[in-house]
């Protein structure tokens, strides 16, 4: 292979040579003030992330595994991994081969951005050896692998349901020209490598195109035309990319490194949050997962939205959408670049102001200590618990079969566990209410707290420091009475459908022992979406702003993928869900206390 | 002045042309079910704070019809939720909790 050009330039590589500089600076300030507004600690902690050999093996194996392969994608959704993984990988591929067909046959020009990518236009073929054209035949190949995976997206902007994908997202306009020139891009550069493949050289692609091309077009006219195209479209990608949605493709790389040093959102929009909002691929696969997208009115409040307007600085939609969500967790859990959506709108919550402020310093802790103190198990039934009466009273029975000696801290009053307030964004209030919880706890002198609402039990295992004390959620406890032989179950005839609440399962990672207690009790049966991708009952104190006829509807729709398993009943651990489903439920609804107090045999 | 061990109660007659209703308006707009309360009484009933004070979304928006201080009524507040679920007109009252929090001066 020899140089066409002494020079090795031609006017056009300019608009690539503009996007790709531009792109590089735009990353490099964008990354610089990230790091700058992030907190000192975490600062450090992620500059010293990055020089650990262990985290930063680890950086480097995710980014090649999420940004390139699109494993998680992959796991999940075939297609959509394929078509990613092919465009993401393929591209990748042509871009290193490129550098090392120009570090290979001409090392001096390897300073120069554009030489790699505009190389078949700059040398003229040789002699052939075995190396080059194995070289040319790779560079074909995965020409071919990114352009099967334009196809697949091409596919998938018409007919998303061959996808799996109900919704996608509504593009925006920066969103449309990136991707009509990503699409552009590798048509264009076939069209140039195959019009200069008789001088160039090429493979399996390009030399059959060229030689089609030279039956009947006869010239080498065409050549220029396609390469200023080809360089055209990369330099308008290029330059939209910071503004589109195409930015998640330097920002994910920078957030995978954050993430692995432990950083978590402190400001709704500065640092780590940006980093986030700057990742998200505006997939929409957060779309179909929302439980709030069951209408129509509510789909722009999804992730994917929220991350959109926060890029457009609309703070009117960026404080509705943070009150509206449910904080289910499900957008996170289905996330493949890991958008923490309900972090985002907490932190959004905890910057509002108030003139207000609730002050609990009147409430005397004396008499709830004294009220607490008595058994070394100390059961604590929440709010919730308290305006369902069923399940207390299940649990306590149950607890009296099993020979537990216990005490119902808050069956006549008690304090709110913080939760409610702390998903509002009133961390201040919160913390008071934990720290005179901690102290009635404490003072109790028991050695287990025992939960029977998963609300109560995120914030008892997440926020309280309580030394000393084991803090437990009732099917946790009932599952080790079960195994201890402390209750026996008798399994009865009724088939039971287990609704997963979001604070114990994706909020607490609790599934299996709910599950085994049923079992040992009933049967049962799954629901087609279960575990870490249940459906939000509706009744979630996560919301601030959703009143109860757009909540009914969010009901009906978990309700009916829970009828879907063909059970007779259903049954749930968390006294919110009950409440929720039985107004409306055709079924009956029990909770799981109920369903192992009913079949306790003495 | 004689202390004869009792005293005249301030008359606690509301003049609605008098009032100053400005803060139930503003409320009005941000959540608008707080037109649809009844006055039942069974977020009182249900309120965890009631112990120690007298919290309740009830008299709250009571006070804000009669253009008085609803400061009294939220003090031990801790948004537990239990009001909006066993509220019989569906009424977001943790919706209207926040926001009157944000609105909040005194009369």
């Amino acid at each position: 292979v020899s140089e066409r050009f002494a020079s090795g330039f031609h006017p056009f590589v300019l608009p690539f040579l503009v996007g790709i500089l531009f792109v590089l600076a735009y990353c490099l300030v964008g990354l610089i003030r990230i790091i700058i507004q992030l907190p000192g600690q975490d600062r450090r902690r992620f500059l010293l992330s990055l020089i650990t050999p262990k985290t930063a093996l680890k950086n480097i194996r995710d980014i090649f595994c999420d940004c390139l392969l699109h494993v998680k994608l992959w796991k999940r959704n075939r297609m959509l991994g394929l078509m990613h993984s092919s465009i993401a990988f393929g591209w990748f591929m042509l871009i290193v081969l490129g550098h090392l067909e120009v570090m290979i046959y001409c090392p001096n020009r390897i300073r120069l951005f554009y030489y790699p990518i505009f190389f078949n236009y700059f040398v003229a073929k040789g002699e052939s050896t075995l190396g080059g054209s194995v070289l040319f035949f790779l560079m074909d190949f995965f020409l071919l692998v990114v352009l099967i995976g334009i196809t697949l997206a091409i596919v998938k902007r018409v007919r998303s349901r061959m996808f799996g994908m109900r919704r996608t997202t509504q593009l925006s306009l920066t969103d449309r020209i990136g991707l009509y020139s990503l699409w552009a891009i590798f048509p264009l550069r076939l069209l140039a490598e195959s019009f200069t493949a008789h001088i160039s050289g090429g493979s399996f692609l390009t030399v059959p195109a060229n030689w089609v091309f030279r039956q009947f077009l006869g010239n080498d006219l065409n050549m220029l035309p396609t390469w200023w195209a080809y360089s055209i479209a990369l330099g308008v990608f290029m330059v939209v990319l910071p503004f589109s949605r195409y930015m998640h493709i330097p920002a994910e790389m920078m957030l995978i490194p954050m993430r692995n040093a432990g950083l978590k959102i402190r400001h709704p929009r500065r640092g780590f949050a940006k980093l986030e909002v700057y990742s998200c691929p505006g997939c929409g696969v957060c779309i179909d997962a929302c439980p709030m997208s069951v209408q129509k009115a509510n789909v722009k409040d999804c992730t994917v939205y929220l991350n959109r307007q926060i890029r457009r600085k609309n703070e009117k939609r960026i404080d509705e959408i943070s009150d509206k969500c449910l904080l289910c967790g499900k957008c996170e859990a289905v996330c493949q670049v890991g958008v923490e959506g309900p972090a985002l709108r907490l932190a959004q919550r905890e910057s509002r102001k108030y003139s207000f402020s609730p002050d609990y310093s009147n409430i005397p802790t004396d008499p709830l200590v004294k009220a607490a103190k008595g058994a070394k198990v100390l059961y604590f039934g929440g709010c919730m618990t308290r305006l369902t009466p069923a399940v207390g009273k299940a649990v306590t029975s149950v607890l009296g079969k099993a020979g537990v000696d216990f005490v119902w801290m808050d069956r006549e009053e008690g304090l709110c566990c913080g939760r409610p307030l702390l998903t509002a964004g009133r961390t201040d209030q919160a913390e008071k209410l934990v720290q005179m919880n901690t102290e009635i706890i404490l003072g109790s002198g028991a050695d287990t707290l025992l939960l029977s609402c998963p609300i109560c039990y995120k914030i008892f295992t997440e926020q309280y420091k309580l030394p000393g004390v084991r803090v437990v959620n009732y099917t946790q406890y009932f599952h080790e009475l079960l195994n201890e032989g402390r209750i026996k179950l008798e399994k009865s005839d009724v088939c039971y459908v287990y609704h997963d609440p979001c604070e114990l399962g994706r909020g607490c990672g609790i599934y299996e022992e709910p599950r085994k207690l049923i079992g040992t009790a009933a049967a049962i049966a799954e629901a087609p979406a279960c575990r870490e991708e249940s459906i939000c009952c509706g009744g979630s104190l996560g919301s601030l702003s959703l009143d109860f006829a757009h909540r009914e509807v969010m009901t009906r729709k978990a309700l009916d993928n829970l009828y879907a398993s063909r059970a007779d009943a259903i049954a749930t651990a968390c006294p919110l869900c009950l409440a929720t489903f039985k107004r409306y439920s055709t079924r009956p609804v029990r909770d799981i206390a109920e369903v192992i107090d009913a079949s306790i045999v003495q | 002045m004689i202390d004869f061990g009792f005293g005249l109660s301030r008359s606690a007659a509301v003049n609605l042309d008098e009032a100053d209703l400005s803060l139930y308006r503003q409320l009005e707009k941000l959540e608008p079910g707080v037109r649809t309360c009844m006055a039942c009484g069974a977020c009182t009933a249900t309120c965890s704070a009631s112990p120690w004070s007298q919290t309740s979304v009830r008299k709250v928006i009571l006070a804000l019809q009669r253009g008085q201080d609803p400061g009294p009524y939220l003090q031990n507040c801790m948004l537990c939720g239990k009001c909006t679920m066993v509220c019989p007109r569906g009424i977001n009252t943790r919706h209207l909790i926040l926001s009157l929090c944000r609105i909040y001066r005194k009369p």
